[in-house]
């Protein structure tokens, strides 16, 4: 076999086309499946976004090359039309109970003051140099919400995806990590140890209408919320309606298992060396961890002001629970208090703000796109 | 005196820790209820000896539901 036979074999080999980024990102890749294999960090996505981020970074393959097999699913699902976020908000739209909502509308403010580490960051991006568009979506971070933190970035700074969305899931699971000790820096062993009063019951008619008037009401506000809001709601129609069960079990296991497929495969297939390895990437984790510690403590800041003037007092860990995590964030405020007095319950208090916060967030990037998107 | 301990939350009983006939002081540990996927440890309030065990392990339980008596 003469020489160039045998060099253009090999050139066709990826192994002669390999950097040092490329095998920089299968570390990243094999971390974040490891993280999600033995820690269980959110292995339904990090697993799949790890795998992505592999193939993408083998040379020669063009996964992501226009046509080719992931570039169609990203293109289609994700960049072009934006449809799998929504769809996993129906599915989350299907899991949620808004009794707690209901039965305590205070909480829906909870919900909404977490958001203020999302304007907040986004402040801050801006003074750090990002442009407004790729400020919005590394605030969005904030609010702890995979999905939105997709949609919104995909639509307005889709360079930062892979970073903005592993940042946003990386921090859904490190909530169990982050959030005690600013929970505990920012209250006192007294308002830990508040018991809350037992939840009313909610009638069928008031879960039922709910979604249709959370729809209308938020729809109307801020139109632009209205694929994410939407399709939460719908789906959340679709559990509490009581006829339509196998829709709502569709939306809520098959459904949204086989969108989660491919999202986690695109999000990761997004992160190719040379798009990923800027400094760019680690700033965005450090501000949106920013993001994300001051929404915690806006909750808990927020529901001690409450409780200057509330006779039934809430105990200001389920503040805390405004970030979207759900249900980690609830669970996180009920394993807190608990380390204060066992018998203390507030685990279905905290899953208020919980689920309140993540329509804060979906809303929140309506706002933002309906500021930024012309 | 008969005192009921009831569920302070709605969910599945994952382990019940004692019999009927047992002697339980305050702050025994006598269930473990799932509840959004996480596990709630459920405390005896008052000390005295189990006089009837209304769950079973894996039944799902409302809240405010009697899931033991004391006597």
């Amino acid at each position: 076999m003469d020489a160039g036979l045998f060099y253009q074999l090999v050139s066709k080999m990826g192994f002669y086309h390999l950097t040092l980024g490329n095998i920089l990102m299968w570390i990243i890749g094999i971390i974040l499946i490891t993280l999600g294999i033995t820690k269980q960090y959110e292995p339904l996505l990090l697993v799949p976004i790890g795998f992505g981020i592999l193939v993408v970074n083998l040379p020669l393959t063009d996964l992501m090359k226009e046509g080719h097999l992931l570039w169609v699913f990203y293109h289609f699902a994700i960049d072009r039309w934006d449809i799998l976020p929504p769809i996993i908000f129906m599915g989350i739209g299907a899991m949620t109970d808004f009794g707690p909502v209901i039965a305590n509308p205070k909480t829906l403010l909870l919900g909404a003051a977490a958001q203020f580490g999302v304007y907040a960051t986004f402040f801050g991006s801006l003074l750090m140099g990002f442009n407004i568009k790729e400020a919005a979506s590394i605030g969005i971070i904030g609010g702890a919400d995979g999905p939105t933190t997709i949609f919104l970035t995909s639509q307005l700074a889709p360079h930062l995806l892979g970073a903005a969305a592993v940042a946003a899931y990386s921090y859904m699971a490190l909530v169990p990590i982050i959030q005690p000790p600013i929970m505990k820096l920012l209250t006192t062993k007294e308002e830990r140890k508040i018991k809350m009063k037992r939840l009313r019951k909610v009638s069928n008619l008031e879960k039922i209408g709910f979604p249709l008037l959370a729809t209308i009401v938020i729809c109307l506000l801020v139109p632009a919320s209205a694929p994410l809001v939407g399709m939460f709601m719908v789906g959340n129609l679709f559990r509490e309606c009581g006829v339509v069960e196998r829709l709502s079990k569709t939306a809520q296991n098959e459904l949204i298992n086989i969108v989660t497929i491919f999202l986690g495969l695109c999000i990761g297939a997004t992160m190719s060396a040379q798009v990923f390895l800027k400094p760019g990437s680690l700033y965005i984790f450090f501000l949106g961890l920013f993001a994300f510690c001051f929404s915690t403590a806006a909750g808990l800041l927020l529901a001690k002001f409450m409780n200057l003037f509330l006779k039934d007092k809430i105990n200001p860990l389920i503040g805390a629970a405004g970030v979207s995590a759900v249900p980690m964030a609830a669970r996180v405020a009920q394993v807190v208090a608990r380390e204060e007095d066992k018998k203390n319950f507030i685990l279905m208090h905290a899953m208020g703000p919980n689920v309140a916060g993540t329509i804060g967030t979906a809303t929140a990037a309506g706002l933002f796109l309906s500021m930024l998107l012309k | 005196m008969s005192v009921e301990v009831m569920s302070p939350i709605s969910g599945k009983i994952l382990e019940v820790y004692v019999q009927v006939g047992d002697q339980v002081n305050e702050d025994d540990e006598l269930f473990s209820i799932e509840a959004m996927k996480m596990q709630n440890p459920i405390y005896a309030d008052s000390s005295g000896i189990v006089k009837e065990i209304k769950v079973k392990q894996d039944d799902e339980v409302k809240e405010d539901a009697v899931l033991l008596i004391l006597e």
